[in-house]
């Protein structure tokens, strides 16, 4: 009987996989109906969504972006629902620049561009080193641009870092131990005492600069950021020294840095807003022209310094005793081991609650308006007091909402970007 | 020259002493600018238009002193404060004068060392409520609900008005205008009730104003008026005498539009020695003759200012009231030019 075999000899073609299987079907089946319940909660949640557009879509549908007023715009609106967005035609850049002269807008814009020069060396590995020196004048350039005035202020104010660089050494072949000491009270010595008249004679000579523009032409989001930026600035590096000084052995250093930042965590910032608005005037002699915004970035940079150092401290904590052991062991004296080995370390751990005050500390910014500065939120209250816009709330705070949702959405990217590219996988 | 940030840390740290309070007048004259402290935005009385140019009723006080002595209504520094840090700026000297809707009372003046220079507003407490409540009178809101501002004068004076007339009521406490506001117009209260000037400027702000009333009563008085510190009287003299000198000018006729003719000399007396064509009042005050003209020809007087920043003809739409002339039935009344 003869085998009766059937061998294939050519590949059948591949078959298109059932609809079922591919396209948005099947993402449809995997991510929203894969089963009975998670089918009826797509269905709800769409429903639910539906109903939001419905509700808010005429709203934005409707928006009236050029009116004189609020009547205006309810005019054109002619009783339908709408938002009357014509406020921030009429107001945008006064909510972004304050009372800023208007021929002067470049000055601010500048400095804010320049800000992103500035951190470019610090936040990406890939722009040239050189580049820090900008950072480093950075700050008395950005003050030039903003407060305006002679050069001669911030250029003398820089100047106390060399000075503080020359009296290191000049004192370390002789005293090496009062040498570090030296260099932080020479500068210190030098803006109280030496700055002041310095640069009086300078400007008096070289009367180069830019027209002054006075704190109380400063708003909005200039303000906001003016506070933010610096306090962040400036809280990192000395919450790192609260951070160490806390873990410190010698009793001093510790009980001063846990005595500050216990006593700056207990209060709550709009009371120190307060005192930097309220009791300093009456403890400083009558007449004295303390610029309030400064006041205020003081109060705002200690209190996030505070909050920073318990986070770095968790970052030390996280690392291993053998870390510190290992450095001791290499021969390298304390700040060697904190700068090559320890903080590398802990402040890659502490990224995200560092970026996690670092977004709080620039949304407090806002407090600033109970002590009657003009930040984004106070002025629209100013702008609110205008008959013009009388009763219009929503649009508004929208606008405000959606700034800081930029700004911190970005310092939130950023954070996540450090530490997957810190990320050495050691778990 | 503007001290700057950095410096100024330096001369608080270093130098301490600061300038005598004693004289604020050459203060003023050496800095170039009156530092006026104003509310951080209440419609017609102090808001900032598009430009940052601040405007309202509140703030013509401070642009009537620019005129006064500097003859520039525009050489002023506005410098805006709120309801927790305005007696300390003028206290402390960030502000020369304040000129915020301030009630004059005794304790602000002994207790906190102020001098109230005049009243340029005479407020009120008043009630709003819908039209088809069916209400004409506060006497009738006996059993009312009434949205109220927490911890302010205004819930003392609702609790008194109430209890002298034997009525009772049920306070909704909430915390800001704004949103007593929108209590009030989501119904959650019958009436709404704070300074009637306030009232007539939210309810300009409804879509439906027609459908609301201020009730006729008034139950406290709010007389609101620029101050300065105490201890400086010839600066005190300034601002009440600039104040009175827009309140004179109302009186005697004299607009921004006839000043220039009636500074050519006139058959009053009063009018030229106001004017400075007759007399050296100017001088007494140590200012220049013509300072009552400037502040008439660049601000205007009580009534221009009156009306064009929070008058019937606004959206405001204040009545004058209480406001008016001596001579119409007002309360609003200078002492003799003389």
């Amino acid at each position: 009987m003869e085998e009766s075999r059937f061998v294939r000899t050519e590949m059948l073609a591949p078959q298109a996989p059932p609809l079922g299987e591919i396209g948005w079907i099947r993402w449809l089946r995997d991510n929203l109906f894969s089963s009975w319940l998670n089918g009826a909660l797509t269905l709800l949640a769409g429903a639910a969504v539906v109903w939001l557009a419905a509700g808010i879509g005429p709203w934005f549908a409707n928006a009236v972006w050029n009116a004189g007023s609020l009547a205006e715009c309810r005019e054109i609106l002619a009783g339908a629902e709408g938002a009357c967005f014509a406020v921030i035609h009429d107001r945008w850049l006064q909510l972004l620049f304050g009372f800023y002269p208007d021929t002067l807008y470049w000055r601010p814009t500048l400095a804010f561009l320049l800000l992103f020069v500035a951190l470019a060396p610090a936040l990406f590995p890939a722009v040239p080193r050189r580049l820090l020196w900008f950072t480093a004048v950075y700050p008395g350039l950005a003050y030039l641009l903003l407060w305006g005035g002679t050069i001669w202020g911030p250029l003398v104010a820089l100047a106390g870092v060399p000075v503080g660089v020359a009296a290191f050494l000049a004192l370390r072949p002789a005293l090496p131990l009062l040498a570090p000491a030296a260099g932080l009270v020479a500068p210190v010595l030098w803006w109280l005492l030496a700055a002041g008249p310095v640069a009086g004679l300078l400007a008096a000579a070289l009367p180069w600069g830019l027209a002054p523009v006075g704190s109380a032409k400063f708003g909005g989001f200039m303000l906001s950021i003016i506070i933010g930026i610096t306090g962040i600035a400036v809280s990192l590096p000395l919450g790192i020294l609260l951070a160490l000084g806390r873990k410190s052995d010698l009793f001093l250093v510790k009980t001063i840095c846990v005595g500050f930042i216990e006593f700056i965590r207990g209060v709550p910032l709009i009371t120190l807003l307060f005192t930097a608005s309220l009791l300093l005037n009456y403890f400083l002699p009558p007449g004295t022209d303390f610029d309030i915004i400064l006041r205020v970035v003081i109060m705002v940079t200690l209190f996030a310094a505070a909050y920073m150092a318990e986070v770095i401290r968790g970052g030390l904590a996280a690392i291993p005793r053998g870390q510190y052991e290992a450095a001791d062991s290499l021969g390298l004296d304390y700040w060697k081991a904190m700068r090559l080995i320890v903080l590398p370390q802990a402040l890659k751990v502490a990224i995200p609650g560092i970026v996690n005050t670092f977004i709080g500390l620039f949304k407090d910014t806002t407090l600033v308006v109970f002590i009657g500065l003009l930040d984004p939120i106070g002025l629209s209250t100013a702008i609110r007091a205008n008959t013009d816009w009388n009763g219009i709330y929503w649009e508004l705070f929208l606008f405000i909402g959606a700034m800081f949702f930029v700004f911190c959405f970005l310092m939130s990217r950023y954070s996540m970007h450090l530490e997957r590219r810190l990320k050495t996988d050691h778990r | 020259m503007r001290k700057s940030i950095l410096l100024g840390t330096l001369a608080v740290v270093g130098l301490g002493g600061g300038a005598a309070s004693a004289a604020t007048l050459d203060d003023v004259r050496a800095a170039g600018q009156i530092k006026c402290g104003v509310s951080t935005g209440l419609a017609g009385f102090s808001a900032p238009d598009a430009n940052g140019v601040w405007q309202g009723f509140d703030v013509s006080v401070c642009r009537a002193l620019g005129a006064a002595i500097f003859a520039d209504p525009s050489k002023v520094q506005f410098v805006s404060t709120t309801g927790q840090t305005r007696f300390t700026a003028l206290a402390s000297g960030e502000v020369d004068v304040l000129a915020r809707n301030t009630t004059w009372t005794l304790s602000r003046d002994a207790d906190l060392k102020f001098t109230f220079v005049g009243v340029n507003y005479y407020d009120g407490q008043g009630f709003i409520v819908k039209k088809d409540l069916g209400v004409a009178s506060a006497r009738e809101l006996d059993g009312a609900t009434v949205c109220i501002q927490t911890g302010t004068t205004t819930e003392l004076n609702l609790a008194d008005f109430f209890r002298v007339n034997n009525m009772t009521y049920e306070p909704v406490p909430i915390e800001t205008n704004a949103e007593a506001l929108q209590q009030y117009l989501a119904g959650a209260c019958d009436a709404y009730t704070t300074d009637a000037s306030g009232l007539a400027a939210s309810r300009a702000t409804f879509a439906d104003p027609e459908n609301h009333i201020i009730l006729p009563e008034i139950i406290s008085k709010e007389p609101l008026g620029p101050l300065v510190r105490q201890g400086d009287d010839e600066w005190a003299d300034i601002v009440r005498w600039s104040l009175n000198a827009m309140i004179a000018a109302e009186e005697y006729g004299i607009t921004s539009a006839n000043v220039d003719e009636l500074a050519k000399g006139t058959t009053n007396p009063e009018i030229n020695r106001l004017l400075g064509t007759e007399g050296n009042l100017g001088a007494m005050l140590r200012l220049d003759p013509a300072w009552a003209r400037n502040i008439i020809t660049m601000v205007g007087n009580y009534g221009e200012v009156f009306n064009s920043t929070i008058g019937e003809a606004t959206p405001i739409g204040l009545a004058r009231g209480l406001n008016a002339q001596w001579t119409q039935g007002g309360l609003q009344y200078s002492p003799p030019f003389r």
